[in-house]
């Protein structure tokens, strides 16, 4: 049990921790770097309650794909250091405020919560006995709410056409490579062999 | 003795002594995977490669070791130095953690988990930030390309990678990488393997492989005609030495996986001889070799061919594929050949 008290207290706070420093580093670049910590924290924390599938899936989704993108677009931005850090001190009173009003709904949200009867059993109880989170996770997902999940992804497949749609052009001042076309080029039809005279040309 | 390794602290020192002969293993290989990789181009093209440090140049990766640590560290002007270090330390580190999954032979793994499978394939879709860091750190024009174009090309091929596993989870019914191995026991020897019933794609999982660890046709990103050295232009010394060891673990690391999914791991290819960690190393040398032979006669791709094999060709076959293995293994086609869960494997 020590161990896993040591380890969740380090997860934990490495996630509190960078997600502050995504907010206050200087560089948006260290602030990427920093969230992929929290992100890879948070798996850790997941790993700890039993729930590896997620975890792993939090790494591979968030950290390999997601954080990726992030950073590319946060690279080639063309970023004025020094200006950033004067904006940061124009802003911090406002920040602080916004803050501040919402710690304070938390705050309230949290002081009225309390946990429904039964509630704790079913927590503890999501898997059932001798059967890995993966697989119960595919049960509950791919029978148990099969049709929501189809659901949940035809919307996200007309989002992502949608997406595409927006912003495809068709171009025709672009010339483009037909690679079944290069593939099937006949040499006897595109060499031709010519005898040249020395100091005439074609 | 043997009581000293079930309490707490020996079960820590116990860890950390399989966790040091697994990366011995691994670094004792990387000595001579380069030198067996050289040797490999050399005899292809009618050279005689490295043949001076040691019998038969056999010691001529220590040499070159040792000359890349004692050569001084250069830190370009601008450099994000935090940043500059970390990711060669990453990309190494990455490499390396992934190891702790792969099973040797039965019984002999690291960690023993469920989500094996999944684990491999997180901490290889990591390894990008090594080449994305160290690209941007440099702060330079060419290594900042060099690595966008690497990313580009790794991420890519992650896709179709990840499902040509999912065919092989799907017929196992487990990502345990031990389950997987013992799911393709039985008593025909190699053909119980899975190279037969997934043999479509399991070219795919090879090239996919090639252009994941940015090996040639696919080493667009150090092309050094083109590029230079793409991300790694900047690092000189040591840094320069992790990121290449880095490339070669991952290198190692494919041969493994692919022995293990598809070639069986640990089990003899002939029915009653005994099953060992010795077939599993043949197999990752086979496959090492195979690496080595494609480097040797394959010229580079260009960037955009690169891209559309991946993309229009590679990810719509092994998508097609995971649908028929589905088919396949549900309706039990000739009996338990894809569906290898259903005898309980």
């Amino acid at each position: 049990m020590m161990v896993f008290a040591l380890a969740f207290y380090l997860f934990a706070i490495l996630v509190v921790v960078s997600g502050i420093m995504v907010v206050l580093a200087r560089n948006p670049v260290h602030s990427v770097l920093w969230l992929i910590l929290a992100f890879f924290s948070a798996a850790g924390l997941f790993v700890l309650m039993g729930a590896e599938f997620v975890a792993m899936l939090l790494v591979i989704v968030y950290v390999g794909a997601v954080a990726v993108l992030f950073l590319f677009v946060v690279m080639m931005l063309d970023v004025d250091f020094a200006a950033l850090k004067g904006e940061m001190a124009k802003y911090f009173p406002l920040a602080g405020l916004i803050a501040i009003v919402m710690l304070l709904m938390l705050g309230m949200g949290i002081g009225t919560w309390h946990v429904a009867d039964g509630a704790e059993m079913m927590r503890t109880a999501v898997t059932p006995e001798g059967v890995h989170n993966t697989k119960a996770l595919g049960l509950l997902i791919y029978d148990q709410y099969l049709y929501l999940f189809l659901s949940s992804s035809l919307i996200l497949l007309v989002a992502m056409i949608g997406a595409i749609l927006l912003t495809l052009r068709h171009r025709t001042d672009v010339k483009r490579q037909n690679v079944m076309e290069q593939m099937h080029r006949d040499p006897a039809k595109q060499l031709k062999m010519l005898d040249v005279k020395p100091g005439q040309g074609l | 003795m043997a009581d000293f390794f079930t309490t707490p602290g020996g079960t820590f020192v116990l860890i950390l002594l399989q966790s040091l002969a697994v990366i011995a293993f691994v670094m004792i290989a990387l000595i001579f995977l380069v030198y067996g990789d050289r040797k490999i181009w050399a005899a292809v093209q009618m050279r005689r490669g490295p043949n001076v440090v040691g019998p038969w140049g056999l010691l001529q990766t220590f040499a070159d070791a040792l000359k890349y640590v004692v050569k001084e560290i250069v830190v370009p002007a601008g450099a994000d130095k935090f940043v500059f270090f970390l990711a060669p330390v990453l990309s190494m580190t990455l490499a390396l953690l992934a190891w702790a999954v792969v099973p040797f032979a039965d019984g002999w793994v690291l960690a023993d988990i469920n989500v094996a499978v999944l684990f491999v394939f997180a901490i290889s879709s990591l390894e990008v930030y090594g080449v994305i860091m160290g690209g941007w750190a440099s702060n330079s024009k060419y290594p900042f390309l060099g690595s966008l174009r690497s990313a580009a090309q790794m991420i890519s091929y992650e896709v179709s990678m990840g499902l040509v596993i999912i065919g092989v989870i799907i017929s196992t019914g487990s990502m345990n990488l031990s389950d997987i191995v013992r799911a393709q026991d039985g008593s025909f020897g190699l053909f119980n393997w899975y190279w037969l019933p997934h043999f479509p794609v399991l070219w795919m999982f090879f090239i996919s492989a090639l252009a994941e660890t940015n090996r040639p046709p696919f080493d667009l990103p150090e092309a050094e005609s083109e590029l230079v050295a793409g991300f790694m232009v900047e690092y000189s010394s040591t840094p320069y030495l992790l990121f290449m060891a880095g490339e070669y673990i991952a290198i190692w690391l494919m041969c493994a996986l692919i022995s293990l999914l598809f070639f069986g791991g640990w089990l003899s290819p002939i029915p009653g001889l005994p099953d060992g960690v010795l077939w599993m190393f043949l197999k990752m040398v086979i496959w090492f070799f195979m690496f080595a032979m494609v480097k040797a006669i394959v010229p580079r791709y260009r960037y955009d061919q690169l891209m559309r094999i991946g993309w229009k060709v590679f990810l719509p076959l092994s998508l097609a594929w995971v649908v028929i293995v589905a088919f396949l293994a549900k309706f039990e086609v000739l009996g338990t050949f894809w569906a290898r869960f259903a005898t309980g494997g």
